[in-house]
C-alpha cells in the first residue's frame, strides 16, 4: 500500500520542484515530514516511498532519517511533548517539569508511547526560547514558563481533545499536523 | 541612542506585515542597493566593519567578496536560521517580530553576490517562526520584492524556506549544506570554503540571521554611520540573549563594548532574587564561563577574548551562588554528547566519557583522579575534532574546573554536592542509548 495519496504525491512533486533540476535529493527532509504527517511516524513503508520518489535506496533514506531526531522512526504518540532540561531551563526548575510530564502521561521506564497511544515525552535539548524557561513544546508549539502543575493541566487538556493555546501562534492539532507544516505544506496562516 | 538597530521595530507588532514594514522605512535599503553596482554593495558592507554574528565574527563584506563571479555556476545565499546553541534565542525573536528585515538583508546579500536563489535553513523546532517567515515570503512575492524583476529592477531572486529536523550540528555551515543537499548533517573538510564550493559545489554565502538583519541599515545609513557605533574592531550592536538566574530574561540589543554589568543590571534587572552572581557565559554554552570578577568586561569580540572567553552567539546564561557548577558543566557537556554527529572519534568518544566522569563527580561518586582526568580529557579534545563542536564541549568543562576547582574537589571529598547538599542516588546514572530497531534487511539495503 502506498503511504501517500495521489493528492499528496502531487504535493511531493511540488516539494521536489523547490530545488534545482538534478538536486531533488534536497527534498528528503520535507518528504520524510510529509510521510510522517500521514503515518504519525516514519515506517519502513514510508522510507520506501521516499526512496521511490527520489530514486534512492531505502538504506540511503534510512541513513538520513535516523540522523534527525524530529524524523521519528519508531512508534510515536499522537502528541509529542518536548521538555527542555538544558542549563537555562534547568536553572528554572525544568527537571520537575520533565518528571511531571512523565507522571501525567503515565510514561514509565523505557516506554516511548503511553498506553493510550496519546503521548510521547521527549527530554529535549535547548529549544531556543530560554527567556521563557522552563520551555515545553507540544507538537512543536511553545509553552512558556511551565510549572509542574501547568504541565499536568496541558496533558489533561490534550487528553480531553483540546490543544492548549501556545505562547505564540496557533497549536497544530497533533504531531501529524505539525509534520505537515514542517514539510512546508501547512498553508500560510 | 544608537542602542536599537535590528530590534528597533519590536515595539510595533504590526511590522510583521509587509505594508506596515514598508511604512516604517522597510525595503527602502533594497531599492537603494538595486541602484548600486553589486560590488559597491559589497564595498559598503566591508567598510562598515560588520562581523558575522553566528559565533566566528568573520567580516561579512570580506566573506561576500570571496565569491568568484567567473565559475559559470550559479551562486547561492543560505540563511542560517538553525539557531540551537544553548542559551541563544535572538534569531528566533528577530524572525518572529520582524521577518521582513531578515528577508530584505538576505535579498541585498543575494544581489551583492549575484545569487538568484536564497535558501533559509530554519531549525525544525521553530515551527511558529518558520510560519511567520513563510507568510513574509508570500507577501514578498505579492508585493514584487521577490520573484522576477524585483522592485522594478532587472534582478530576479527566489527564496525557499527549508526546515531542519533537530540536529544542532547543522548550525555549522558545512554540515548545514550537507543537510540542505539531503544528507546526514556532518561537516565537510575545509578548504574549500563555501564561498568557493558550497551548496551543490557552487559558490555560496552562508550568513547568520542577525548579521543579515544589520545589512539594510548599513545600506540605508552608510558604512561610516555603522562603523561609528560600538568599538573600533567590533562595530555595531549585538543582541544578547540573557537567561537563567536573572530578574528579566530576554533579548537586549546593546552597543558593542557595553560592560556586562550594564546588560545584567540595567537591562536584565540583575541576578534573580538579589542573589550573588556566580558565573555567566558570554556567548552560549560553547564559550568558557566567566565569573563575578568579570562584570566590567566589555561585550565585544576583543574584550571578551582578552578575558578568556568568546562572544559566540551573545547568549548569556547566568548562574547564581546557589547553583552547582559541576551540574552546569555536566548538562552542557551532555548536550554536546547528544549532538555529536559521530563523524570523528575525538568528539564522539570524548564527549561521551566527559559526561560519565562529570556525572559521577556531580553525584558524589567521583574519585580524586577524576579531576586531572577531566583536565587531560579536555586537553586532548580541544582543537582535535573534525569541526569545532568538540571545542564547545571543552569550554564549560575546562572553565568550571579552572574557576571552581574547590567545588569539584569538595564533591569528591564530601561525597555530595557542597552547594545543594545532594548526594548519590538522586538521579539515575545515565547510560548510553542503544538503538532498538532491527537493522534493514539486505533487500531493503539494495533497493
Amino acid at each position: 500500500m502506498p503511504v501517500l495519496s495521489p493528492e499528496l504525491r502531487e504535493r511531493a512533486e511540488a516539494i521536489k520542484a523547490r530545488f534545482p533540476k538534478g538536486r531533488e535529493r534536497s527534498a528528503i527532509l520535507p518528504l520524510l515530514y510529509l510521510v510522517q504527517s500521514v503515518e504519525g511516524w516514519v515506517t519502513r513503508d514510508g522510507l520506501r516511498e521516499v526512496s521511490g520518489l527520489l530514486d534512492l535506496t531505502t538504506a540511503e533514506v534510512a541513513a538520513v532519517a535516523s540522523f534527525y531526531t524530529m524524523i521519528r522512526t519508531r512508534p510515536t504518540g499522537r502528541h509529542v511533548i518536548s521538555v527542555c532540561t538544558n542549563l537555562s531551563c534547568a536553572l528554572r526548575g525544568a527537571e520537575t517539569v520533565y518528571e511531571a510530564a512523565n507522571r501525567a502521561t503515565s510514561l514509565e521506564g523505557d516506554r516511548e508511547v503511553s498506553a493510550d497511544g496519546l503521548f510521547t515525552v521527549h527530554e529535549e535539548e535547548c529549544l531556543g526560547a530560554c527567556d521563557a524557561a522552563p520551555v515545553v513544546q507540544v507538537d512543536f508549539a511553545n509553552h512558556d514558563r511551565v510549572t509542574p502543575e501547568r504541565m499536568a493541566e496541558i496533558v489533561e487538556s490534550l487528553r480531553s481533545g483540546d490543544a492548549p493555546a501556545p505562547a505564540r501562534g496557533t497549536a497544530p492539532e497533533d504531531f501529524r499536523e505539525a509534520s505537515r507544516i514542517l514539510a512546508g505544506e501547512g498553508g500560510v496562516p | 541612542m544608537t542602542d536599537r538597530i535590528v530590534t528597533a521595530r519590536w515595539g510595533e507588532p504590526d511590522t510583521v506585515w509587509i505594508d506596515r514594514y514598508i511604512r516604517t522605512g522597510g525595503y527602502r535599503a533594497l531599492k537603494k542597493a538595486l541602484k548600486m553596482a553589486p560590488v559597491e554593495v559589497i564595498e559598503e558592507v566591508k567598510a562598515s566593519g560588520l562581523r558575522g554574528r553566528g559565533g566566528a565574527g568573520f567580516p561579512t563584506g570580506v566573506k561576500w567578496s570571496f565569491v568568484p563571479q567567473d565559475t559559470g555556476k550559479p551562486t547561492y545565499v543560505v540563511v542560517n536560521l538553525d539557531e540551537s546553541e544553548p542559551g541563544t534565542f535572538n534569531n528566533r525573536e528577530l524572525v518572529e517580530r520582524d521577518p521582513h528585515q531578515l528577508l530584505e538583508g538576505a535579498i541585498i546579500a543575494a544581489y551583492a553576490i549575484g545569487a538568484g536563489s536564497v535558501f533559509v535553513y530554519c531549525r525544525g523546532e521553530f515551527l511558529w517562526p518558520g510560519l511567520v517567515l513563510e507568510r513574509a515570503i508570500a507577501e514578498g512575492y505579492e508585493k514584487g520584492f521577490l520573484g522576477k524583476g524585483i522592485a522594478r529592477s532587472k534582478y530576479d531572486v527566489d527564496v525557499v524556506l527549508h526546515r531542519g529536523a533537530g540536529a544542532y550540528i547543522c548550525g555549522e555551515e558545512t554540515a548545514l549544506l550537507e543537510s540542505l543537499e539531503g544528507f546526514r548533517g556532518q561537516p565537510r573538510q575545509r578548504p574549500p570554503f563555501p564561498a568557493v564550493e558550497g551548496l551543490y559545489s557552487a559558490p555560496t554565502v552562508v550568513n547568520n540571521v542577525e548579521t543579515l538583519c544589520n545589512v539594510p541599515h548599513i545600506i540605508e545609513n552608510g558604512a561610516a554611520w555603522y562603523a561609528s557605533i560600538g568599538t573600533e574592531r567590533s562595530p555595531g550592536t549585538k543582541v544578547f540573549s540573557v537567561s537563567g538566574k536573572v530578574e528579566r530574561p530576554g533579548n537586549f540589543e546593546v552597543e558593542m563594548g557595553t560592560p556586562f554589568e550594564v546588560l545584567l543590571e540595567e537591562r536584565a534587572g540583575g541576578v534573580l532574587g538579589g542573589k550573588r552572581l556566580k558565573a555567566w557565559t558570554p556567548g552560549g554554552s560553547s564559550t568558557p564561563f566567566l565569573t563575578a570578577e568579570h562584570v566590567d568586561v566589555g561585550l565585544d569580540f576583543e574584550s571578551i577574548q582578552a578575558a578568556g572567553s568568546l562572544l559566540g552567539t551573545g547568549a548569556v546564561i547566568v548562574c547564581d551562588e546557589a547553583d552547582c557548577m559541576v551540574e552546569a558543566a555536566r548538562r552542557l557537556v551532555r548536550f554536546y554528547a547528544h549532538e555529536s554527529c559521530g563523524k570523528c572519534t575525538t568528539c564522539r568518544e570524548g564527549t561521551w566519557w566527559a559526561v560519565r566522569v562529570l556525572g559521577r563527580v556531580e553525584d558524589g561518586l567521583g574519585r580524586p583522579e577524576d579531576l586531572p582526568l577531566l583536565a587531560d580529557l579536555g586537553r586532548n579534545m580541544l582543537g582535535r575534532g573534525f569541526c569545532v563542536l568538540v571545542d564547545g564541549a571543552v569550554s564549560p568543562m575546562e572553565s568550571t574546573l579552572r574557576f571552581f576547582r574547590d567545588e569539584y574537589e569538595a564533591h569528591v571529598r564530601e561525597g555530595r554536592c557542597p552547594v545543594t547538599g545532594e548526594g548519590p542516588g538522586r538521579r539515575p546514572i545515565e547510560e548510553p542509548v542503544v538503538p532498538t530497531e532491527a537493522p534493514l534487511s539486505l533487500s531493503e539495503v539494495l533497493g
